[in-house]
């Protein structure tokens, strides 16, 4: 599905990290965490292809589906949901053709994220939160085997949080699709993480929930002294330097 | 009033005028086809500049002799591929545009001031010519545009793709900067000939007017490329046919109809938005966004 080997990343003479091994397997659920600038869109972009590693190797298979940070459209971007969702489907294909089922794909894909009413109306009108449901059935609509999610819930009210998290696990439940998220806040996610890559001062950490949301973990990758309390089944971290935090 | 308009003899005149109407009809299509794009892609200001060097090429061979369509294309596509290749981001491909248009229409009035020719030539360049297009320039000009159209049709959907998204575009393996290039030397085609038509200083009526205009009053892709082709050979052949009977050039009659088109289009597009958007507020399932 995807996998990275003794990957680096620096821009000059900044080393975002190096030394990164990671594979995820089929189905599996990976949350990328870490403070803002320290190489979490990089390392998305970088699978993407978009970004060259300056060390290591990363491979993917074919069938990436990417869920952007949720951005303003143009009010008068001439797209429907529908439209929009079709473009994960045939976007990238020359010419005019279009294949058999198609109407029936994007509606399924719609109705998968509760946005089938919404299939009508222009993409620029929707609110950020719908808009975003709309981006999730767009890389889901062709069935990719891996799923890329850069910050996909920044935005979103809880609801729709639920609903996308939610039916990104179902996704990988069902049709095996390996999930890797990025996420700068781990309650979201944290009925469905299988393993945590987690990024801060150039170090990273890699493991399941319990093994990486340790104080004594998270105090060494900051470099400061950082307090992680579980309380009611959320996880909450104190003390993570401010100037690396949003 | 009768200076403007004498429709007498307005069959004969017809029949002398065949060239131009088929000339202003194929223009129309490819200006309505390519306005869908110069406006997903914010790009209308580039289109003024990529004219003006379009302007410049033009007269330049109307100085030394040479064939007029061909400088005016050289002008148009050097400008195209120099803003793609150089303005790849927004802020720099407007610095790069406010430099280069000046620099064009200078370089055009240059040429124009040295050129000893008929006068009527020189003013046509900048304000439109359509009444003076004979056989071969109307051969170019359908060659031109039978070029524009393959390479749109073949790279439409990727294109409509990387315009609307062009990191999900990337992501999914389309060449974003590739069709970017390959989209400026279509529009710098398209400029070429709307130059010959409707002159330098008009282009805009023709490449990006109509899908403004169309993309006010609906959001289906199909429809709204459909209109904007109705919309610019409307205008285009709807000026060339009020400019029979006048002595007045095309080009305020093309403008006109253009700029009334959107602004009806404005005004139906306005009531539409304020439905629609009551329409999503009414909907169940949406909840207040708190930071968009």
């Amino acid at each position: 599905m995807l996998e990275l080997v003794d990957a680096g990343l620096a821009y000059g003479s900044r080393q975002l990290w190096s030394g990164l091994s990671l594979r995820v397997e089929p189905g599996e659920f990976v949350a990328v965490l870490g403070a803002n600038g320290s190489g979490k869109t990089s390392l998305v972009r970088a699978i993407l292809g978009l970004q060259r590693l300056t060390a290591g190797t990363v491979t993917v298979t074919d069938g990436i589906g990417y869920v952007p940070q949720q951005r303003r459209v143009n009010l008068l971007t001439p797209l429907r949901a529908r439209d929009v969702v079709g473009q994960g489907l045939d976007g990238h294909r020359w010419g005019l053709g279009r294949s058999a089922g198609r109407t029936a794909r994007i509606r399924a894909a719609l109705e998968a994220v509760d946005a089938a009413e919404l299939a009508d109306h222009p993409i620029g009108v929707l609110s950020g939160g719908e808009q975003q449901r709309v981006r999730v059935a767009q890389a889901l609509v062709a069935g990719p085997r891996l799923l890329l999610c850069d910050e996909p819930l920044l935005s979103l009210d809880l609801r729709s949080q639920r609903t996308v998290t939610a039916l990104v696990d179902r996704r990988r439940r069902e049709a095996g699709t390996a999930v890797l998220f990025v996420t700068h806040e781990i309650n979201p996610v944290l009925p469905y993480v299988d393993r945590v890559l987690y990024l801060a001062g150039g170090r990273f950490r890699i493991g399941t929930v319990p093994e990486v949301f340790t104080s004594a973990v998270l105090s060494q990758l900051y470099g400061v002294p950082v307090e992680v309390v579980t309380v009611n089944d959320r996880i909450l971290v104190a003390g993570i330097p401010q100037a690396h935090h949003e | 009033m009768s200076e403007l308009f004498t429709f007498a003899d307005y069959g004969q005149l017809l029949a002398l005028v065949h060239n131009s109407i088929a000339a202003g009809a194929v223009l129309g299509l490819v200006g309505g086809l390519i306005s869908v794009f110069v406006m997903m892609r914010d790009m209308p200001f580039a289109v003024h500049s990529i004219s003006e060097l379009s302007f410049a090429g033009a007269s330049g061979a109307l100085l030394f002799g040479a064939n007029v369509v061909l400088g005016s294309l050289t002008g148009s596509i050097l400008a195209a591929v120099l803003i793609g290749l150089l303005g790849s981001r927004a802020r720099d491909r407007n610095s790069v545009i406010g430099v280069l248009m000046p620099f064009g229409l200078g370089l055009g009035v240059l040429f124009l001031a040295l050129y000893k020719g008929r006068s009527a030539n020189k003013f046509g360049l900048l304000t439109g010519q359509i009444v003076a297009v004979d056989t071969p320039q109307l051969s170019w000009l359908l060659a031109t545009s039978a070029v524009v159209l393959v390479g749109l049709v073949v790279v439409w959907r990727p294109l409509s793709f990387a315009s609307a998204d062009p990191e999900q575009a990337a992501a999914r393996g389309v060449p974003v900067a590739a069709l970017s290039t390959v989209f400026m030397v279509l529009l710098g085609l398209t400029v070429a000939m709307s130059v010959q038509i409707v002159g330098a200083l008009l282009v805009l009526s023709v490449v990006c007017t109509p899908a403004a205009a169309a993309m006010r009053v609906t959001a289906s892709p199909v429809v709204v490329t459909v209109l904007s082709v109705v919309f610019g050979v409307g205008s285009v052949v709807g000026g060339i046919l009020l400019s029979l009977g006048s002595t007045i050039p095309i080009s305020p009659y093309v403008t006109t109809i253009s700029f009334l088109i959107y602004v009806v289009c404005r005004i139906v597009g306005a009531r539409r938005r304020r439905t629609v958007s009551r329409d999503v507020l009414h909907q169940p399932t949406t909840v207040a966004q708190g930071a968009g």
